[in-house]
């Protein structure tokens, strides 16, 4: 039973991860119906950003940190919808879910030829530590990403449905010609839920690089589980993102431990398939007319 | 008869697979084994791409899975002719390569049933969880596949009492089945089936109106393209003689289908081109060492953000402007005539 609790605790935290990034996928997919197969990778690069200003710019961690928070909102929040997505979203879904496939292998080998192909210790910003409670023994770590990544979620459901531009934001992403018509800047709105995804995939790269290293090849867990959530989830919610993500984190967790280590990372996928079968828009998701 | 009717008569995409082919089946002559590895590897990974072609740029359906079918074949292939073979030299390869085939036709059909009742991209996702239980498949059941020691000693065929061992007439074999793969695919979609697929991609509305059965030619056109992968797996097997789970993940699915919109979706020929860039480029990157994934990929989204149509795009465009071109200068010649 302790060790029951245990695997559900240290899930949620891991999928308190995925959920933010479950999160962006879902938001930059509603504005502008780009699936971002590059998802996973926008999580493992940051990290490895921040260990590349510490080792080739010699910079104290703190500004290593805002250094490469900067360059990756700039390049992969900016600069990803204004080179990539833009010129090629008016060619069909399909080009552009191809070209962030070839971006994701970019990113990974970047990180590889340009840093490391090692795994790498990344500071962890809160202390080693444990506390007993109900019995279970939890690492101080996962009490912490777990509730940082919920705040910041909380923060940003507040942000959509009660600020103006928030609200902004959302009148874009349901129906752009409206929204164009009331006087909303769309294009800006889209790049502002771009600018959000990239802010969510550096949080969530601050958070789990701690745990399970910085390296290059990360992002494949991770692009997966955050696809699988949102999928599971409901494609058009960010709340059904959030409760795929959590679904999914503790899915993996507990097949990790009572199903087999060799077929774990089957399970979810098992999840996935039974979710498209039964409730094809997700357990949150509303149905959607729309054929895309 | 005007020259020019005549020649419209052939088919430009049939007629380069034919020119092709003979230039294939002297040109290497002169070349090392390992010039024909690259050549012959070319043409089993265009079988490949062939088929996920027919699937999603004909039928317009995403598969995630090509190569876990071309894996399927693979093992399957390894299976039947090690070892002497189950069904003796001669016929082992013949029988490993019809039931490569009709298996991975059948896990088409198994998988595309179900996730095409729903909603036809949901394939997409369908696909992806079963490449990932093949390479789970392949990778963790050493019993049968090896694990990731892999399946090694995998026998060239043998043919009418000949083994193929030579290099040079292994390649020959490969053109042949290749030569013979793209003829059944060109007329395939030359005939009613091929023009419902066409129908489903561009209209489905439209060619359920018509008459056309949505669910069992999308089905159809899927389970084809993933058989594809398996003729192709029964190919690559005895090519490497050594098979691991490695080139059949997830990531290896990816690429064929970079490969596939990168040649060109929807046009016979792409997948050629596609696979050249995919399978023979990274050889001639090799010079860069560790770098040319970086490269390969750094190419393919210039190339995407130039031509989201690929290099037949490229192509495509080219002849369109120079039409363009001819007109205006016909135009422009009339234009004289009729003003004197």
């Amino acid at each position: 039973m302790d060790q029951f609790i245990q695997l559900i605790l240290a899930g949620l935290a891991t999928g308190a991860i995925y959920a933010l990034a479950a999160i962006g996928f879902t938001l930059v997919w509603q504005t502008s119906q780009t699936i971002n197969f590059a998802q996973g990778e926008f999580v493992m690069l940051p990290a490895i950003l921040v260990l590349m200003a510490v080792k080739f710019l010699n910079a104290p961690l703190p500004v290593a940190v805002l250094l490469a928070t900067g360059m990756f909102l700039l390049i992969f929040g900016l600069g990803f919808k204004t080179y990539l997505v833009d010129p090629m979203a008016k060619h069909g879904v399909l080009p552009l879910a191809i070209a962030t496939m070839a971006l994701s292998i970019l990113m990974k080998e970047g990180a590889k030829d340009g840093f490391s192909a090692e795994a790498q210790q990344f500071p962890s910003l809160v202390p080693e530590g444990v506390v007993r409670l109900f019995g279970a023994t939890l690492s101080l770590r996962d009490i912490a990403i777990f509730l940082v990544a919920v705040v910041a979620i909380l923060a940003l459901q507040f942000f959509v449905t009660r600020t103006r531009t928030g609200r902004m934001m959302q009148a874009t992403a349901q129906n752009p010609t409206v929204a164009k018509i009331l006087g909303i800047p769309t294009e800006r709105m889209i790049l502002l839920t771009f600018a959000i995804n990239a802010g969510l995939a550096v949080l969530a790269s601050f958070l789990i690089s701690p745990v399970y290293l910085a390296k290059f090849s990360n992002g494949e867990v991770i692009g997966t589980a955050a696809f699988i959530a949102a999928i599971v989830g409901g494609f058009n919610q960010v709340r059904g993102a959030l409760v795929g993500g959590f679904i999914v984190g503790l899915v993996d967790n507990l097949a990790a431990a009572y199903v087999s280590s060799a077929y774990r990372a089957a399970v979810p996928l098992a999840l996935l398939v039974l979710v498209i079968l039964f409730k094809p828009e997700g357990l949150l998701g509303s149905k959607e007319e729309r054929t895309v | 008869m005007s020259r020019a009717s005549i020649f419209s008569r052939i088919d430009a995409n049939l007629a380069t697979i034919l020119i092709g082919a003979a230039i294939l089946w002297f040109a290497p002559a002169g070349l090392k084994s390992y010039g024909l590895y690259v050549i012959s590897f070319w043409l089993v990974m265009s079988i490949a791409a062939m088929g996920l072609n027919l699937t999603l740029g004909y039928a317009g359906l995403k598969s995630l899975a090509q190569a876990a079918f071309l894996g399927i074949g693979a093992y399957a292939t390894a299976l039947i002719t090690a070892k002497g073979g189950i069904a003796g030299a001669t016929w082992s390869w013949p029988l490993a390569f019809v039931v490569s085939g009709t298996l991975t036709f059948l896990a088409g059909v198994v998988l595309g049933f179900p996730a095409l009742r729903v909603k036809f991209h949901y394939l997409a996702f369908v696909t992806l969880a079963f490449a990932t239980l093949m390479f789970l498949i392949f990778r963790n059941e050493q019993w049968l596949t090896g694990g990731v020691y892999g399946f090694s000693n995998i026998p060239r065929p043998t043919l009418f009492g000949a083994k193929l061992n030579n290099d040079l007439a292994f390649f020959r074999f490969v053109l042949i089945v290749s030569v013979l793969l793209s003829l059944a695919m060109w007329w395939m979609l030359r005939s009613p089936w091929g023009r419902a697929f066409q129908a489903l991609r561009e209209n489905p509305l439209r060619a359920a109106s018509l008459g056309v059965n949505l669910r069992n030619y999308t089905l159809l056109a899927f389970a084809i393209g993933s058989a594809y992968g398996g003729l192709a797996g029964a190919l690559y097997a005895p090519l490497v003689e050594f098979i691991d789970p490695a080139p059949f993940a997830v990531s290896a699915s990816f690429v064929l289908l970079l490969t596939v919109v990168v040649g060109g979706q929807g046009y016979f020929l792409g997948p050629f081109l596609g696979a050249a860039f995919s399978y023979v480029l990274p050889e001639v990157l090799r010079f860069t060492g560790g770098l040319y994934l970086l490269v390969y990929a750094a190419m393919v989204l210039i190339l995407l953000l130039i031509s989201p149509q690929g290099i037949i795009g490229i192509v495509e465009k080219f002849r369109e402007r120079r039409r363009q071109k001819d007109a205006q200068d016909q135009r422009d010649a009339s234009k004289a005539m009729l003003g004197a």
